[in-house]
Formats: structure tokens, sequence, C-alpha cells
């Protein structure tokens, strides 16, 4: 049977992409960024999953304008990097699990969320950031994976419980998959940022500290904020941290926690990176 | 029976310095938006650059909506229904970083912005609610 086995969280930031694709990692302002990424990238060297279920959001490139889905999955077999503004990243095609992601869409509507289902789109940096932070520049990126996007951007955006919710439901899903395979979810985004007006620049360590206390073992005091307490606390853009709930939620109860990352500033944001192993295997 | 909402949507409204991106002005900007997006092709970035009143004639957004594109004025497009996650196509195109293009929002100089940024961000101290003037 398939069964999820550890977690990821880290923030997506595009200004990430571009210095590991422009070569800059090891310049003064990037270089304790990624320093605090070397822990993940071995860890992933000895923990490759077969596939990873990867939560992010959409920046307008492949989604909201026309079509405003809470939740869609990527559904074709492969998804290009998206072009920004400034040209495609120089990363890896994704390539999917369309089995798995067909299961999980079975399932998600027997536990009640109607999923979207996308046969056609670019992923932008919420997707691929993460894959190159956790990866490197591989030639090929070394397991499969299910884009899974959600609406963090147009309000009404989903709440934080139901993307606990969300994450517990694609736990039940991989379970009953009867293929053997070992899954990651990985939730981005985040951690707190504001992207436009006077408070552009906003970042609170503070409320982003206690997040990180109580995500592995305590989520339950996580999981009632309000979608407004995380725009007034965190910043129009922290909401993304909604996102980390569904990969947590996904992993049932006891994790293990083997890393936490935490740093200020990347661009506009506070960068967090957690890795969690689930202690129930099943 | 519905569920009762958790606080009233005009809290949303609430935050000082901030226009919350919602379905109502995704509708307003709708037109801004496709403009925005079809910066994502470098043929049509190139076209814009070569002509840009022509360019943003092709699509029907208001004039004003125009005027901020040519102004390159953020804060106004985003007065407008703009998000920056679509406004951003367009600093990208001028070859601006997305930290220049949000500074230009915030009343500072990008100088000033990247400084602040790196000694830890703009604390949320007082600026959390205008009612609550927290």
């Amino acid at each position: 049977m398939a069964r999820i086995t550890a977690g990821i969280a880290t923030s997506h930031v595009p200004a990430i992409g571009a210095a590991i694709d422009l070569g800059k990692t090891q310049d003064p302002y990037w270089k304790p960024v990624f320093d605090g990424y070397e822990y993940v990238k071995e860890w992933a060297k000895d923990n490759t999953p077969d596939v990873v279920i990867l939560f992010y959001n959409d920046h307008a490139s492949a989604l909201m304008l026309d079509i405003v889905p809470t939740f869609a999955m990527g559904f074709a077999d492969s998804f290009q990097s998206a072009d920004e503004g400034w040209g495609r990243r120089p990363v890896p095609v994704v390539h999917n699990h369309v089995d798995l992601a067909a299961h999980i869409a079975e399932q998600l509507v027997i536990d009640e969320f109607d999923i979207t289902l996308i046969n056609d789109m670019d992923v932008d940096h919420g997707c691929t950031v993460p894959l190159s932070l956790v990866f490197g520049q591989p030639e090929e990126w070394p397991c499969k994976v299910i884009p899974f996007a959600v609406n963090v951007s147009q309000f009404p955006t989903p709440s934080g419980e139901r993307c606990w919710k969300l994450g517990e439901a694609i736990r039940n899903a991989v379970k009953t998959f009867p293929e053997d395979l070992n899954v990651q979810v990985w939730g981005t985004g985040g951690m707190s940022h504001q992207l436009h007006g006077s408070r552009a620049g906003l970042i609170n360590e503070e409320w982003d500290q206690r997040f990180l206390d109580l995500l592995a073992n305590d989520p339950d005091e996580l999981i009632p904020i309000t979608r407004l307490e995380y725009l007034r606390e965190t910043g129009t853009e922290g909401i993304e941290l909604i996102m980390w709930l569904a990969m947590r939620g996904a992993l049932g109860y006891g994790v293990e926690e083997k890393h936490r990352f935490y740093r200020v500033p990347a661009s506009n944001t506070a960068v967090g990176n957690v890795v969690y192993e689930a202690k129930s295997k099943e | 029976m519905a569920r009762q909402r958790l606080y009233p949507l005009a809290d949303l409204e609430d935050i000082p310095g901030t226009k919350v991106f919602t379905a109502k002005r995704s509708r307003e900007a709708y037109h801004l938006h496709k403009f925005c997006m079809s910066l994502m092709k470098a043929e049509n970035r190139d076209e814009f650059r070569a002509d840009e009143s022509a360019y943003l004639d092709k699509f029907n957004m208001t004039p004003e909506q125009k005027q901020g594109v040519l102004d390159r004025d953020l804060n106004k497009l985003i007065e407008l229904g703009g998000n920056m996650y679509f406004l951003v196509k367009l600093a990208s195109t001028d070859g601006l970083s997305a930290q220049k293009a949000v500074s230009t929002t915030s009343g500072m100089s990008a100088d000033e912005y990247a400084q602040m940024m790196l000694e830890g961000g703009r604390s949320p101290e007082g600026i959390r609610s205008i009612r609550d003037k927290n």
C-alpha cells in the first residue's frame, strides 16, 4: 500500500529560484538562506520518495484570472515551468503520477472535497522553487510530483481548518492506494510577508516562531486561526501558511521534527523550512 | 442553516494600507490582469515595449488603468483592483525584481525598503487594525 512517510514545509520565494538559476547561492545576501537548506538537501538524498504531493499556490500564471479554483490538482502527464515574465526557469519538467492523482480525486469526492482537475497547465515558482531547494539542480526531478494548487490569493480563500481537513482526506486517500509507494507531502509558501502598500515588508517573527513551535506537536492550536488573523498578523501573503496546515494534516498525529530553519529576509519574505517524519509509517 | 461568519466581512477592509484581493476587485481589474498575463510570452513583451499605448489599446482596460500602467504606478493599479501577482509580470517585463516592484508601493525608496528588510522587516506593531490602532 502507499504511505505518507514524511512532510516538508518551505517558503517558495521567486527570488530564491532566481538566485539558484543565476548561480548566486554563495553571495553574502543569499548564503545564510541556502545554508539553512543544506539539511533538507542531504536528508532528501536518503529519503527520496516515489511521489511528492506538493501544495502550492499559483501566482497568476495558470490560474487566478479566468478560473479561480479553491482546490485544484494537476492531472496532466507533465507540467512545464511557467514563463512569469522573464522566461521559463531552467528546471526539469515536472512529471505527474496520474494513477495516484486519479485515486486521490475519487477518494476526495467521497470525503466531500469536490476537487478541480487541471489537464493542462504550467507550474510557477510556487511549485518549482521548493523542488530546487530540496533536490538542487538535477537533470530530472528524482520523483513524480502531483501539483496541488490552493487558492490563497483571492478572497474567499479556504480556511486553515479546511486545509487541515484536506490534508487528512489526502492521507486517507493515499493509504488506500494499492501500489506500494513512498509518498511525501509538501506544504509551501509563507512565512510572514506582505507585497503591497504601506504595510509592504511586514515580518512578524514572533508569530512565525510560535507557528513553528506548535506545528509539529500541537497543531490543534493552529487549526482555528482565522483568515483575518493571518492577514493582520502575517501580511496578505502570509496566509500561504494554511498550506503548511494541509501538509501537517496529511501526516497524522505523531511526527518527529528532523529540522527547523527560519531566516529573514529573502527578498520581501520570512523564510521557513521544516522537515517532519511521520511516526506512523502506515 | 448557513454557518456563521467568524468575523464581519467588512473587517477585511480594516487593515491599514492594505487592499485585500477580493472577487469584486478581481472583476474590476479583469482586463488589466488579462494584459499582465499576456506578458508571459516573450513576443508580447517585445510588442508592448515597442509601443506601449498601442499594445494597451488591445485590452478593454479603463483609461485610468492604462495610464497607471504607462506611469508604472502600482499603487494606483492596486487601487483600481490590481493584485501584485499580476502586476509583478509588468515589473518583470521592465527587468525589476519583485522586491523593487513591491518597494514602489511602500512609500519608501528601493534602498530604504531593502535596508528595512535586511534589518528584519516591518514590525506589525500598530498596523494590525485601523479600528483598534494596534
